[in-house]
């Protein structure tokens, strides 16, 4: 065989192997296309004003990039009161990530750890609970918050950080139980032979070596409270004072007429956090998201 | 200072603060007791917060739904079965209908859109850039997908420049532009908003059957096509197969979510205009805007129903993983 003929050789099958795939490239460019072109156009239309965006479409800023500005952005923060629903977003979601994955750590290494009657059926029903929707607590859950210990407690943080808190749980144990469920064994033993207790064994074993299963957790709470709109609505209701961003981006959607071409602005101010997250995150986020997404 | 960022920070530094002042107050009564008694009296110590949330939250509501369902608007009469006779004579069956084509759609869409590409992205160099695109509407909320498809599906009259992407195809293609989201012939506006959840929970599937695809040992796809199988026959007779047990995973998750649709009707469609009314919405309505517990209730409970054999299943799922343990 001659030395020239080796390149040909090498070059050709892979230049077939490149048109055999063609259709592979083909089929996922289309498709990722489709993935990601609603958000561009989005993305642009929040920088153009009200004229621009109901005469031509995004597309035409292509060809012809003229208008853009931030004014949408300046709007939808001052006039639209959009900031303060921002705040409100943080306030409802972080200790409403906070309590249950709390409350679940140390019952979930019960679970895991701690033998007592009832356990195996106990842990039954908690799979079961996962899944229960939603609404078959609401009406009860409205009617308790009405005169919840002599106060009427719906329209405010404190009810919707309670039933995100009940909402979350079942998830959160089962989530942080299996983990803890498949550390060594010996640790635990040899921790206990040496006469830790279960409160220095949870806090100083369990705990630490179930940081990225509780990043996981974490990141998926606080990815569903930002974004949830039906407990929201329920619990939060008609106080606008104490709306989170869903709620107003969602009567803003829903309304053809005032305010509309902030929609585009908006949209992306909500976005930024779980896509900041998202980004960031995404080995514990997909982690977190795979586990859970079985939840109510 | 504003007086909910002062709730705010008093919550996230006194909640965790209870706690763990719960655990070591438990501990200090458990060293009161006797020897084997401390064994027995921890665990329930430690499991008490979480059982009253669910007992309180969970547990008894949905008891107290069921007895309502059974009740008058505001749960003081026996009605026995009438509002769930009034829900499937009323506005019921059409909910229904909608939310069984949005179960049905919505899990062959993820599963066989998301299944295509984990197969395809599994042979280019770009695999996980390209799961990773399809997995960004994961991180987003029903309401900012809606918006998002707003845009999309935007109509304007022919004639006039179409500014959303779907109609101005449709144009250029010599098409007339379509309302996608008030046009209820062939239930065009449901499956427009089946599609966006299709959009946002493809990536998921993607996700979770790549993992599993990737598990299949790549010694007996190759024995298969050393003795003249062709790729599809690969798939199909090998592939598949192995993948069904995570393509089961995939559709309880896809049915439930499907089952649940709301975020995208009460956004895009009005709560429920235009025939695209599902079971979640349905309960809202009745909640929410007309106070009807019962009947209210009694809707709950007929998803509570539907979700059943969901939850039975995966029951059924953690028992036989924790037996293989």
């Amino acid at each position: 065989m001659t030395a020239a003929a080796v390149p040909a050789r090498t070059r050709t099958p892979a230049r077939l192997r490149f048109i055999r795939r063609l259709p592979v490239h083909l089929t996922l460019g289309a498709l990722l296309l489709i993935w990601l072109l609603p958000t561009i156009g989005v993305f642009i239309n929040s920088f153009r004003s009200a004229d621009a965006i109901t005469s031509a479409g995004w597309w035409t800023v292509i060809t012809n990039p003229s208008g853009l500005s931030l004014d949408n952005y300046n709007q939808v923060l001052s006039q639209e009161d959009l900031g303060s629903k921002f705040l409100n977003s943080l306030y409802i979601t972080i200790p409403a990530t906070l309590i249950p994955t709390m409350i679940a750590a140390f019952t979930a290494y019960a679970f895991a750890w701690m033998k007592f009657p009832g356990r195996t059926w106990l842990f039954l029903v908690l799979v079961a609970l996962i899944v229960i929707p939603l609404q078959t607590t609401f009406i009860p859950i409205g009617r308790m918050f009405n005169n919840f210990f002599g106060a009427n407690i719906n329209g405010t943080f404190l009810a919707i950080w309670l039933a995100h808190t009940a909402y979350g749980l079942p998830f959160a144990i089962y989530l942080l139980r299996n983990f803890m469920g498949s550390l060594p064994r010996e640790v635990f033993e040899s921790a206990a032979i040496d006469g830790a207790s279960p409160v220095t064994s949870f806090f100083r074993l369990a705990l630490p070596m179930s940081v990225p299963a509780i990043a996981s957790l974490v990141i998926f709470q606080f990815v569903f409270v930002w974004n949830d709109l039906l407990v929201a609505l329920i619990f939060i209701g008609d106080n606008t004072d104490n709306q989170p961003l869903t709620q107003a981006l969602a009567s803003l959607v829903s309304s053809f007429g005032s305010g509309w071409q902030y929609l585009a602005a908006a949209g992306f101010i909500a976005m930024i956090v779980p896509l900041i997250v998202f980004l960031s995150l995404q080995r514990f986020f997909v982690r977190g998201i795979s586990a859970g997404s079985v939840k109510g | 200072m504003d007086s909910r960022i002062i709730t705010a920070l008093e919550v996230v530094l006194v909640v965790p603060a209870v706690l763990v002042g719960y655990i070591w107050a438990t501990e200090r009564l458990i060293g009161l007791a006797h020897g084997k008694w401390r064994e027995r009296i921890r665990p329930w110590l430690w499991l008490t917060p979480a059982l009253i949330i669910l007992t309180a939250f969970l547990i008894v509501p949905t008891l107290q739904t069921v007895w309502y369902s059974f009740h008058n608007k505001d749960g003081t009469q026996w009605r026995g079965l009438d509002n769930y006779s009034w829900f499937l004579n009323g506005p019921g069956l059409a909910s229904l209908v909608n939310n069984i084509l949005w179960v049905v759609f919505l899990t062959l869409g993820t599963i066989v859109v998301g299944l295509a590409v984990a197969v395809l992205a599994d042979r280019v160099k770009y695999e996980s850039l390209a799961k990773s695109i399809l997995f960004m509407p994961m991180a987003i909320s029903g309401v900012c997908a809606a918006l998002i498809w707003k845009f999309m599906y935007w109509y304007q009259v022919p004639g006039v420049p179409q500014t959303g992407v779907v109609n101005e195809v449709l144009t250029k293609a010599g098409q007339n532009p379509i309302p996608f989201l008030i046009d209820s012939d062939f239930k065009i506006d449901t499956f427009a908003l089946i599609f966006i959840m299709i959009w946002m929970w493809t990536g998921f599937g993607t996700v979770i059957l790549s993992a599993s695809l990737k598990s299949i040992s790549p010694e007996l796809l190759e024995a298969a096509r050393v003795d003249g199988a062709t790729e599809w026959q690969v798939f199909r007779k090998i592939t598949f197969p192995l993948l069904s047990p995570t393509i089961a995973v995939v559709s309880t998750t896809m049915i439930i979510t499907g089952l649940k649709a709301f975020d995208l009707v009460y956004t895009l469609t009005a709560n429920g205009s235009y025939d695209t009314q599902v079971i979640a919405n349905e309960m809202y309505n009745q909640y929410f805007n007309f106070g009807q517990y019962g009947r209210g209730a009694a809707i709950a409970v007929v998803l509570l129903i539907a979700i059943i054999p969901v939850m039975l299943f995966n029951i059924r799922r953690f028992q036989f993983q924790e037996g293989i343990r």
